[in-house]
C-alpha cells in the first residue's frame, strides 16, 4: 500500500511561497533559517531586529507583504526550550505569494516587539496571543486580555492548562 | 446717530437656550451584549459625545468556548464536527479550510467528483449566509419585510443541506479527503429547482431594497474605510471588496477546482456601507453561476472521497471476507489515523472573508495545534476606525455591514 502511495501524483495546486533567499542575504543578523516543507517556505528569525525585518518585508519592493493574515502561537510543550514560538502569516496583495516568519521564545523571556506599527490587523492578533499563551507584545497600545475575562488566571492555550479547565 | 439699545426680553425662547448642564460631558454606553443589531452576543463601549461616537471599544468573548483547544483533543478526522461550530452560517467553509489543510499535510488529492461537491455546497453556504445577512442588516437599518422574504429562501436552502447531509446548521459534511458520502437521488432534482427559481427572487430583493432611497441615504458614506487603511487592518472579503481591493482567494490562489468555473468578483470602491451591500448583492448572483455550473457537473459519476488507506473506509464486502481489511476498518475507526510531522497554513474564501487553519502536526492521531484566522475577528478589530466620529446609529449599519458572526469572532 505505500508503495502506491508514493507513486501517486499530487497534482493539487498551493499557494505560491515568496523567494526567500533574498531575504538571507539582505538581513544574515536577523535570519536564523529558512526551512521549506509541505510547499511552504517559513523564516525562523531571532526576535532582536524582527521589526525592522518585518518593515523591510512589507516596503521591498520585490516582495511587498502588505497583508498580515494572521499571527499564531504555539506551545511547544511545558519542558521544551524554548517553549514558544509566534507565527506570522504574511501575504502580499500585488504579488500573490505569502511567507510564514517564525520567532521561538523561552518561557521566562517570552517577549517580542508589536507589529501595530507595520500592519494594523496585528492589534487584536497580538491580544489574543498574549491572552492564550502569555506572550508580550512590547510596545503594543492596548495588551489586554481579548477572549478571557480581564480577571482571568492562566493561559488557556498553553499545553499545561488541563483541558477541562481549572 | 445713536444706536438703539436693544433689550433682550426674558421670554419663553430665551429660557430654552439655557446651556445644557451635559454639553460638555462625555457619556459612556453600553451596546448589547444583548442587543438583537449586534448579531449576537457583541458588547461595544460607546463614548458618545451627544449623539456622535468619540470612541467604540468592543468588548468580545462571550461566546468563547475554547475550540482550538478542544481541537487539540480531537482525532483529526473528528475535528471536523467543531469547525462547522465557529461559524454557524457558514460552517462547511470552515470545515473546508480544515480540511484542505490537512489534506496539504498528508499530500492527498482530492478526486473531482468530491471537489464538485465542495464547491457546491459551500456556494450554497455562501448564499444562505448572504441571505441571512441581506434580511438583519435590512433589519436593522429599519426594513422589516426583507427579513422574511430573506429566511423563506434560505429556508429551501437548509431543505437542500438537509437532504444530502442529513442537517440543517452542523453539516460536518466534508471530511478529510473529500465529502462523508456521495449525494442522495432526491438532491439534484431538488437543487435544480431551487436554483431555477432563485435569480426571480434575487431580483425581489434587489427591488425591494437596492432602491429604497432611505436605505441608500443610511448607507451611502457611512463607515467609510479607504483603500490603504483597509488592507493595514486586514480586512477580507466582502468587507474588503467594498474598499475597491480586488482580492478573492477563490481567484488569487484557487483550491478545489475554483480556477476551472467561470464567474466575476464584483468590486465597489466608494468604501462604504453601501459598497458593501451592492459586493454581497452582486456576489449572491456570481455564487448562483457557479452553483449552477457545479450541479450540472455532478450530474457525472464519480468518486466522492479520495482513495487513500487512511481515509477511505474499505468495503463492506470485504470486511465480511479478509480478517486484516477488518482489522485495518476497527483502527482507523477507533485510533485514527497518523498525519505527517510539520505545519502548514491554509486559507480559503468564506462568506465572510479570508478564513486560514494553521494546522501543527507533532505525527500523532490529533492535531498539536490549530491555530483559525477568523474574518469576522479581524474585521471587527477594525470597527472603532470605522464608527469614531459618526452618529450612533451608523454603528448599527457598520455592524451590520461587515456581516460578523459571534461564533467565529469568538471561537
Amino acid at each position: 500500500m505505500s508503495q502506491n502511495l508514493e507513486q501517486t501524483q499530487n497534482t493539487t495546486r498551493y499557494p505560491r511561497y515568496a523567494d526567500a533567499s533574498l531575504i538571507r542575504s539582505r538581513f544574515t543578523g536577523a535570519v536564523e533559517e529558512i526551512i521549506e516543507a509541505a510547499s511552504e517556505i517559513t523564516l525562523v528569525a531571532k526576535r532582536e531586529g524582527l521589526a525592522e525585518l518585518m518593515t523591510w518585508l512589507r516596503d521591498e519592493p520585490s516582495l511587498r507583504f502588505n497583508y498580515l493574515s494572521d499571527i499564531s502561537g504555539v506551545d511547544l510543550g511545558e519542558f521544551a526550550s524554548p517553549r514558544f514560538a509566534v507565527a506570522y502569516h504574511l501575504y502580499s496583495l500585488d504579488h500573490n505569494h505569502r511567507l510564514r516568519v517564525k520567532v521561538f521564545l523561552e518561557e521566562d523571556d517570552a517577549r517580542v516587539p508589536t507589529m501595530w506599527n507595520v500592519w494594523k490587523s496585528s492589534n487584536w492578533l497580538e491580544r489574543e496571543v498574549y491572552d492564550m499563551f502569555g506572550v508580550t507584545f512590547d510596545g503594543h497600545p492596548d495588551l489586554r486580555r481579548i477572549l478571557m475575562p480581564a480577571d482571568y488566571d492562566g493561559h488557556p492555550l498553553r499545553k499545561d492548562f488541563p483541558i477541562k479547565g481549572y | 446717530m445713536q444706536a438703539k439699545e436693544i433689550v433682550v426680553p426674558t421670554s419663553s425662547i430665551s429660557m430654552l437656550r439655557k446651556p445644557d448642564p451635559l454639553s460638555d460631558t462625555l457619556m459612556t454606553v453600553s451596546l448589547g451584549p444583548q442587543h438583537p443589531s449586534t448579531h449576537g452576543v457583541l458588547r461595544l463601549e460607546l463614548v458618545l459625545d451627544g449623539e456622535t461616537v468619540v470612541k467604540a471599544i468592543p468588548d468580545i468573548g462571550y461566546l468563547h468556548t475554547g475550540i482550538e483547544k478542544t481541537m487539540e483533543k480531537e482525532k483529526w478526522q473528528q475535528v471536523v464536527t467543531v469547525t462547522c461550530r465557529m461559524d454557524y452560517l457558514n460552517s462547511m467553509g470552515n470545515d473546508l479550510g480544515y480540511c484542505l489543510a490537512v489534506e496539504k499535510l498528508m499530500g492527498v488529492d482530492v478526486p473531482k467528483r468530491a471537489q464538485d461537491l465542495r464547491v457546491l455546497f459551500t456556494e450554497l453556504n455562501r448564499l444562505s449566509s448572504h441571505l441571512v445577512w441581506f434580511g438583519t442588516h435590512a433589519m436593522d437599518i429599519g426594513a422589516m419585510t426583507a427579513f422574511f422574504y430573506a429566511f423563506t429562501e434560505r429556508e429551501l436552502i437548509l431543505d437542500l443541506y438537509e437532504c444530502a447531509t442529513g442537517a440543517r446548521l452542523h453539516q460536518s459534511y466534508f471530511i478529510i479527503g473529500g465529502a462523508r458520502w456521495d449525494l442522495p437521488d432526491t438532491f439534484i432534482p431538488l437543487c435544480d429547482e431551487f436554483l431555477k427559481g432563485f435569480p426571480k427572487f434575487l431580483d425581489e430583493c434587489k427591488r425591494l431594497v437596492t432602491g429604497n432611497r432611505i436605505f441608500q441615504r443610511r448607507t451611502q458614506g457611512v463607515g467609510v474605510m479607504k483603500k490603504d487603511e483597509a488592507i493595514s487592518w486586514g480586512l477580507s472579503g466582502p468587507t474588503l471588496r467594498g474598499s475597491g481591493v480586488n482580492w478573492d482567494i477563490r481567484k488569487s490562489e484557487p483550491y478545489s477546482g475554483y480556477d476551472t468555473y467561470d464567474f466575476n468578483v464584483p468590486v465597489y470602491d466608494s468604501c462604504d456601507v453601501w459598497a458593501r451591500y451592492l459586493v454581497r448583492m452582486d456576489e449572491m448572483e456570481e455564487s448562483w453561476k457557479i452553483c449552477v455550473e457545479a450541479l450540472k457537473r455532478l450530474r457525472e459519476p464519480g468518486e466522492h472521497i479520495a482513495n487513500h488507506p487512511k481515509l477511505k473506509l474499505p468495503e463492506r464486502d470485504l470486511m465480511k471476507q479478509h480478517i486484516d481489511v477488518m482489522i485495518h476498518h476497527f483502527l482507523i475507526a477507533s485510533e485514527g489515523f497518523t498525519v505527517p510531522i510539520g505545519e502548514v497554513y491554509q486559507s480559503i474564501e468564506s462568506a465572510r472573508g479570508e478564513i486560514g487553519f494553521h494546522v501543527v502536526s507533532d505525527g500523532t492521531e490529533r492535531p498539536y495545534r490549530v491555530h483559525v484566522r477568523a474574518p469576522s475577528f479581524i474585521n471587527l478589530s477594525a470597527l472603532p476606525a470605522m464608527v469614531e466620529g459618526s452618529l450612533i446609529a451608523d454603528v448599527v449599519a457598520v455592524i451590520g455591514s461587515i456581516d460578523i458572526v459571534l461564533g467565529d469572532v469568538d471561537r
